[in-house]
């Protein structure tokens, strides 16, 4: 019987998404007959850690201090085992500017891009450059910050006009942003466990016009396709492609890719990649690996076993 | 590439794992439940924003964004003696189911409450209800199918939408100025759904004070809303749940008061006058409706509880009700006070660039922003800067509101609001800059610097009470609206 100690909560934007995960992850690791210790994780952190004294920490949480490096750095200073992706390969994936860089210098296809903090406009006059990048982007144009789950803070910029206000609304979420040429198509995503590909899902909103918030986190929302209705050869490549994102930016124990396929040119881009994908009833990995005959608590146990 | 080669299987494949035969296409879960979930479930409350909203409950936290009174000057030797009271002299009918409609020694102090605000009623015409939000339940239990129009004010109380959203009613929503519901727009709209060939089943309104725009509705209006009411025969749910909350100004008549019984139902609460842990509210209005709610509230929840409908009586009973309300007026009032004045000190701009309300009562502030901030996203840069809002969306159906926020100013002490006040002017500050950096049209904003000390004999003046010489508001450019 293992002790593990699932952390979760915490004070991100996401933190209900992860009370969410975490929920699940403990009720799951309990059937298993594991010892478990749920932690909203908060200032009293490494105090609820020693007394804990788990075998291992199950990391659920989402965003900052979850995502990002900050817990796991955190947990390899106490000396804690714990699941999913070391310290740098959370670095690399949370800051969706690094990872992309990261997928360029790999020949990895991404969508083009522009990247700011706001330093570069309060400072170099960045704001003038705009009309530049907006040429060489096109319209429409995604805005997003760099360092934000869950769809928050993305905003559309169908025209010149729409791009000041949706800098401002993603600089809300941190001080570094991304301007993407938006690539209409399917939402796919491909998730891996233990560097063994899951089976594509594909996310259809069936009312938000994107993969939003709503979109992912309400029941009903979205009509979701496992495995995704695909020309084997798409499948084959999208799954290549999340091996080698997952490969590049070094990934451990699970993760989730997620791409585009591209309506009119039918090829795929990476958008992004994962390190602590969501956990919830209407989350992607779980659904994946459902599909590939892994249940939910088996899917846990795996993921606790590799950490071990 | 750098692909691992133990990845792949000896024909060069990634490893993978195959579906298996007749994959199921969503989760377990899923299936299992969201199948089922009724039509009236789908709440079109966004979950991001109830997400963002959990977040404004942290302790290290300065929350305007709660709806909350203050509780904790009532004294608790009073609580004691109250419960001991009821504990020794009702023990078993406090304990024991009551009448659906309330019990009857409560009802007359609700008949109290409201003759306090120029209303005579019957006390076996009151309805006792579960909180006020249960008045707003059983209205919508009793006339709405789904699909029925209810007319609102734009923006309404938040904890509305929800309700109106589960009995699948379409809800249009008129706008407020500085005297509360356009009426002119009201009737334009009454006019419109008429050629439709369609009627309101009520309409809903917060006159005075309201949350959360803190506008309260002119008399002209209010009677005229009341002609309009008898000219077209629609019910019209008046909430009043700050009435007695008045800092300034003189009480106007409530439409219940002006209409005399026939159109108007009025929904009364303890929340704000007493307490809302007690959790309960009331209603009186046309005998027919009012049985229907009865039936409702049966269904519901049998009837409301006995033990709190019993301490509110003895409450009345053993001393001046009046006297803790007086007090809690106070307290509110300095903290409307302290929150108008940090708000022209810390929101300085050009004309009409912020703008925000001057409630004469009850307990929120209703502050726009230019339309190119959005306070949802405002909001998560303000919770790393440990302070809370309410965003604006939260009070409209039709995704108005994006620009404006609600301000509460009655559950934080005085230091916090300012502190408070202070940390979303910063916030804001660094949006409206930003913008300018963005489309070229560079502005610096600063907080308004401290305004010239008081004349010596007003410095004597109690410090608490900030006093507030009585033309600095118009002199001060870009400040308040309404």
């Amino acid at each position: 019987m293992t002790r593990v100690a699932v952390l979760k909560g915490g004070r991100s934007l996401e933190r209900q998404v992860s009370l969410k995960s975490g929920a699940r992850v403990q009720d799951a690791l309990e059937r298993l007959g594991h010892d478990v210790v749920g932690i909203d994780v908060g200032h009293d952190l490494v105090d609820r850690l020693r007394a804990a004294a788990p075998d291992v920490a199950f990391v659920a949480l989402h965003g900052r201090d979850g995502e990002d490096g900050t817990v796991q750095e955190l947990l390899e200073a106490l000396g804690i085992a714990y699941t999913g992706s070391g310290v740098s390969a959370c670095i690399r994936c949370a800051d969706k500017v690094l990872a992309k860089h990261h997928m360029l210098d790999a020949g990895i296809p991404t969508p083009d891009f522009f990247a700011f903090n706001e330093t570069a406009f309060k400072e170099l006059g960045a704001a003038d450059a705009l009309p530049a990048i907006e040429e060489r982007l096109q319209f429409p144009i995604v805005v997003k910050p760099s360092g934000q789950g869950s769809a928050l803070g993305i905003k559309f910029a169908a025209a010149p006009k729409d791009v000041p206000g949706a800098l401002v609304a993603a600089f809300s979420y941190g001080d570094k942003v991304l301007l993407e040429h938006h690539i209409d198509g399917r939402d796919l995503a491909v998730s891996i466990l233990d560097g063994e590909v899951l089976p594509v899902v594909e996310a259809v909103p069936r009312e938000e016009d994107f993969y939003d918030f709503e979109a992912r986190y309400v029941i009903g929302r979205t009509e979701f396709v496992c495995p995704a209705q695909l020309p084997e050869e798409i499948t084959v490549r999208a799954q290549e492609l999340a091996l080698e994102v997952w490969h590049v930016l070094g990934c451990r124990g699970f993760a989730r890719v997620d791409l585009m396929l591209g309506a009119a040119t039918g090829e795929l881009t990476v958008l992004e990649a994962n390190t602590v994908p969501g956990m919830t009833e209407t989350s992607l990995l779980p659904l994946a690996a459902d599909a590939a005959g892994v249940g939910f608590d088996a899917l846990i146990a795996r993921i606790v076993e590799l950490a071990l | 590439m750098t692909i691992d080669d133990r990845d792949r299987r000896p024909g060069g494949e990634p490893r993978r794992m195959a579906p298996k035969p007749g994959a199921r296409q969503t989760s377990r879960d899923l299936e299992r439940y969201a199948g089922l979930f009724a039509a009236r479930t789908r709440v079109m409350k966004s979950s991001a924003m109830r997400d963002l909203m959990a977040l404004t409950e942290r302790a290290d936290i300065i929350s305007l964004a709660g709806g909350l009174p203050d509780t904790s000057s009532f004294p608790a030797e009073s609580f004691a003696a109250i419960m001991g009271t009821v504990a020794l002299d009702s023990t078993a009918r406090s304990l024991q189911y009551g009448p659906t409609e309330g019990l009857a020694v409560l009802k007359t102090c609700i008949a109290e409450v409201m003759a306090e605000e120029g209303m005579t009623v019957d006390p076996d015409d009151v309805l006792v209800t579960t909180g006020g939000q249960q008045v707003i339940d059983l209205v919508c239990k009793t006339l709405i199918d789904p699909g029925d129009v209810i007319i609102a004010e734009g923006p309404t109380y938040p904890g509305a939408v929800p309700t109106f959203c589960s009995y699948q009613a379409e809800v249009i929503q008129i706008s407020l100025d500085e005297d509360g519901m356009r009426i002119d727009e009201l009737e334009a709209t009454l006019e419109r759904l008429d050629r439709e060939g369609r009627r309101p089943k009520f309409i809903y309104t917060v006159p005075t004070f309201q949350n959360p725009a803190g506008t309260t509705m002119s008399l002209p209006r209010r009677r005229r809303l009341v002609e309009v009411a008898r000219e077209r025969e629609l019910l019209v749910l008046e909430d009043n749940p700050y009435g007695l909350m008045r800092y300034e100004g003189d009480p106007l008549p409530t439409l219940y008061a002006l209409d005399g019984g026939d159109f108007v139902i009025y929904l009364g609460t303890f929340s704000k006058i007493l307490s809302p842990g007690v959790r309960l509210g009331w209603s009186v209005g046309p005998r027919p409706v009012l049985e229907k709610m009865n039936i409702g509230k049966q269904a519901s929840d049998l009837c409301s509880s006995s033990l709190t409908q019993l301490f509110v009586a003895a409450y009345f009973a053993s001393g001046r009700w009046q006297d803790y309300v007086h007090s809690l007026r106070e307290i509110y009032r300095r903290r409307r006070d302290v929150m108008l004045d940090a708000l022209a000190e810390c929101l300085v701009g050009g004309r009409d660039e912020f703008r925000w309300t001057h409630p004469q009562g009850g307990i929120f502030v209703w502050v726009t922003l230019p339309d190119y901030i959005d306070t949802t996203d405002l909001l998560a840069r303000a919770l790393d800067e440990h302070v809370a809002f309410v965003p604006g969306r939260a009070a409209f159906l039709d995704g108005r509101g994006a620009s404006s926020m609600r301000l509460n100013f009655s559950g934080v002490g005085e230091a916090d609001i300012r502190e408070g006040i202070r940390r979303i002017g910063e916030v804001v500050r660094e949006q409206v800059e930003l913008y300018g950096t963005l489309t070229g049209s560079h502005r610096i904003v600063a907080p308004q610097p401290e305004p010239a000390p008081a004349p010596a004999d007003q410095q004597l003046a109690d410090v608490l009470h900030l006093p507030r010489p009585p033309d600095r508001r118009r002199q001060r450019p870009g400040a308040r609206e309404g």
